[in-house]
């Protein structure tokens, strides 16, 4: 099976590839190469806001003097900057890109399957995914600029071709790219489900699946259930744009002059965005939260804390996230009644998300502990996790939101909890299945390195900001000294933009290690972390079908550390039990 | 075509562990999965006619609305026949759901010349429900007597007709319109794609694709999809002409 001859050119290998392990790579690079150009971003408008109205040089050479005259950004640009910066971000980094790379990567090989169901789905999956990136990224390159109405193109901004410059062109090129990526994202999850729930090796059960697989499948089933929406919400957005309906349009006027389009909702635009946008987060999070749990486990030598629990409380963030949308529009006009509602629902998410803290710090607890770069970024993102949530619970508490309702505070919470919080998760599994992906060990001592410099960077700019969302500061505006009540805190603008720097700076470590590891990294052995899943019971190396032979048989959960009568401190899923031994929980 | 590398495990040697757990093919449970998708973009749709239906001053009685019939030229709606010509629609299309079901059973049977038969009919049947859903459609907006208005080159906006009030035409909400031709333009897009689908599974039971296979399953999945345009419908027709 593994070893049948088939005929492989460099196309179909690694361009137009079906196999999973190579469309996970696919992913992967797309997503570094995005995030790249999204963190580029943020840096340029952080200078904008750290130093408002300084001209400087090399902005002028970036952006040229339509976008930035004599090297001061463009407040159109500005607007622009941030609004792609967070697409970009959100939708192909932490979701294509994060879901694409692992979900492609481990479900085969964790569930013990040669590939998954389908490998022409998976390639279309991935080829939708470039195209929208593409689109995305030429989008930048028109004359009117990219969309600039923010990440979540509100109408009436995104609605009126007249609105804003962004507003024309580049909206439209953000919604057919946003509605290829929706097409990409269906497919891959319609198959990551449909692997999960079919080609599962023998003995392998729902409740012997690692915790990655289990985040990966639930993750999908929430992309199936919520982008759909986001498409309808679209459609009718580009039905405003460019047939005369009125859906989200009322009482505008233009020069004075009163827009034929009346009747519409924009609050309807935000329920069906939300509807999308808070399942979105877990979408983000979930997978994170499921490749830390299976680099915490194997480096904490133990198995993992409440497996069982892990499971029940993904489901329930997953149930509980389409029923909290409502907490990103408190400030709408909804009945408090309502809000209370939504406030209720919001904070019940505590408890599935402190369940998952405290199984991962009662995994640490008396564990030996190895610190890799992955465990330390696994670390990271867990400390990220509480302290983002902590601010989530002030934020989904509509009385204390309306107080800081898009402001600053609010930028602080989700980049440290979804944003920081998945490229952690990221960066975790990346450092940790190198060796699966590419047959070699990255460097750790660079991927400690890394980790200091992106840990302290992410505090270093994310802490600061809560004080200046407290003040009132609110966010996407061009400059902060335009109004007196800000200029008290305008001094942490700076500092927040030199930890940026910083890190952003700090990233070309990790860029480094991984493409000078890619050819020139130490070779690994085939289990190099000593671990339980299937995926390194496969040979190293890139064989066409995973396993040489009969697929492996599953006897046990993943998490059998440090049991009692072995002599290593792990077993591997495919080791039957011993006469009298019971399966691990 | 790139890409034979997966080609050369055949999707049956996938699966090597004990039992399929549903006893079901990847290829339904992705449909499966993908119907449930679908659902959903519609039920945003119909949400959001709700959501117009509900912060509306004023909304069409749909009686008054569609008493248009092929041939028959009604001026008021009480000389018409109200929701006699979508009653028909609805009809063609569930009997084609049927027609779809025996296909189906035929290949379960593996009786090419009735999958062949009954595949036929169920074209047929969406064919002429497209048909009729563009009469229905050219029907409103076409000049001053049609039920949704005309429309305006120079404002660019259509000058919407909501319905009939004592006998006079008044003027509604505009999204009544709009989201009837937004919701019946989405579903008659995926009876188009239903139609496409079909064709190509049909030139495929001729040419006996399926018979080499072994099973008519393709059948099986269309009819998934069939059925569930057919659902969709059934919902879209509830909250459009009868509530």
């Amino acid at each position: 099976m593994g070893g049948a001859h088939h005929h492989e050119t460099f196309i179909s290998k690694y361009i137009f590839s079906m196999d999973h392990k190579i469309i996970g790579k696919q992913f992967l690079i797309t997503a570094i190469i995005m995030a790249v150009i999204g963190m580029g971003m943020s840096i340029l408008f952080r200078i904008q806001l750290a130093w408002p109205g300084e001209g400087f040089a090399f902005l002028n050479f970036f952006l040229g003097d339509k976008w930035a005259p004599e090297g001061v950004l463009d407040p159109n640009m500005y607007l622009a900057l941030v609004t792609i910066h967070g697409t970009i971000i959100v939708f192909f980094v932490l979701t294509g890109g994060l879901s694409g790379t692992f979900s492609n990567l481990l479900i085969p090989y964790q569930i013990g399957a040669r590939d998954m169901a389908s490998g022409f789905l998976n390639m279309l999956s991935y080829w939708l995914f470039f195209v929208s990136s593409v689109i995305m990224i030429w989008s930048c390159f028109i004359e009117t600029g990219p969309a600039s109405g923010g990440w979540t193109v509100y109408p009436p901004l995104s609605a009126l071709e007249k609105a804003m410059p962004g507003s024309g062109l580049g909206m439209t090129l953000w919604l057919v790219s946003m509605t290829v990526f929706i097409a990409s994202s269906l497919i891959g999850s319609l198959n990551y489900i449909a692997t999960v729930i079919n080609l599962r090796t023998k003995g392998m059960t729902m409740v012997r699946l690692p915790l990655t697989i289990w985040c990966f499948f639930v993750t999908a089933i929430l992309g199936v259930l919520s982008f759909p929406v986001l498409l309808s919400a679209a459609l009718l957005l580009m039905f405003d744009r460019m047939l005369g309906t009125s859906f989200y349009l009322d009482s505008i006027f233009i020069g004075g002059e009163p827009l034929a389009a009346t009747g519409g909702s924009p609050i309807l635009y935000e329920h069906l965005f939300w509807f999308l946008g808070h399942p979105e987060v877990y979408i983000i999070l979930l997978p994170a939260l499921g490749l830390v749990s299976e680099v915490v486990a194997t480096n904490s030598r133990k198995p993992i804390f409440g497996y069982r629990a892990m499971i029940l409380s993904i489901l329930a963030i997953a149930f509980l996230s389409f029923i909290v949308w409502g907490h990103h529009m408190f400030m709408t006009g909804m009945s408090p009644f309502l809000g209370t509602v939504f406030t209720f629902t919001t904070l019940l998410i505590a408890i599935p998300s402190a369940v998952k803290v405290f199984n991962y710090l009662a995994t640490l607890w008396k564990g030996n502990l190895r610190l890799t770069p992955a465990m330390l970024f696994a670390l990271g993102m867990v400390s990220l996790f509480i302290s983002g949530g902590l601010t989530g619970i002030v934020l989904g508490d509509s009385a204390l939101d309306i107080n800081v309702h898009d402001t600053y505070f609010v930028v602080a919470h989700f980049h440290i909890v979804m944003g920081a919080g998945a490229i952690f998760g990221m960066f975790a599994g990346v450092y940790h299945w190198f060796p699966r992906l590419y047959g070699r060990l990255m460097i750790p001592k660079l991927g400690y390195l890394h980790f200091w410099v992106t840990f302290v960077g992410v505090y270093g700019v994310f802490m600061p900001m809560h004080f200046i969302g407290l003040a009132g500061v609110p966010r996407r505006y061009y400059s902060n000294v335009e109004f007196e009540m800000f200029q008290d805190v305008q001094f942490i603008n700076p500092i927040i933009t030199a930890f940026a720097i910083a890190s952003a700076i700090g990233q070309l470590l990790f860029i480094f290690n991984f493409f000078y590891c890619i050819f020139k990294g130490r070779k690994s052995g085939q289990n190099p972390w000593k671990s339980n899943s299937l995926e390194w019971t496969a040979p190293v190396g890139r064989i066409h079908g995973n396993w040489v032979g009969p697929l492996p048989t599953v006897y046990r959960w993943p998490y059998d550390y440090s049991k009692p009568g072995y002599e290593e401190d792990y077993v591997p899923q495919n080791v039957p039990l011993k006469e009298g031994e019971h399966d691990g929980h | 075509m790139a890409g034979e590398v997966s080609k050369a495990i055949p999707p049956k040697d996938l699966w090597e562990g004990g039992r399929s757990p549903f006893s079901m093919s990847y290829g339904k449970i992705m449909m499966w999965f993908f119907l449930i998708s679908d659902a959903l973009t519609f039920g945003a749709f119909l949400v959001t006619l709700g959501w117009f239906r509900y912060t509306a001053d004023y909304w069409p009685v749909s009686d008054q609305v569609f008493y248009h019939i092929p041939f028959v030229h009604s001026e008021l709606p009480e000389q018409g026949f109200p929701l006699a010509y979508v009653a028909f629609m609805t009809f063609i299309l569930i009997i084609s759901s049927v027609t779809m079901v025996l296909a189906v059973e035929a290949g379960h049977r593996n009786d090419k010349k009735n999958v062949i038969k009954w595949m036929i009919a169920t074209v047929i049947g969406g064919f002429v429900f497209l048909g009729s859903q563009v009469w229905e459609w050219a029907g409103i907006i076409v000049g001053p007597d049609g039920v949704f208005g005309t429309y305006d080159d120079t404002t660019m906006q259509s000058n919407f007709l909501g319905g009939w009030l004592n006998g006079a035409p008044i003027e509604g909400p505009k999204q009544y319109a709009q989201i009837f031709y937004c919701v019946t333009g989405f579903h008659g897009f995926h009876v188009f794609s239903g139609v496409m689908i079909n064709i190509v599974i049909l030139i495929n039971v001729i040419l006996g694709t399926y018979e080499k296979r072994g099973h008519y399953e393709m059948v099986e999945k269309g009819g998934l999809y069939w059925h569930f345009v057919d659902l969709v419908w059934v919902f879209v027709f509830t909250f459009f002409y009868l509530l």
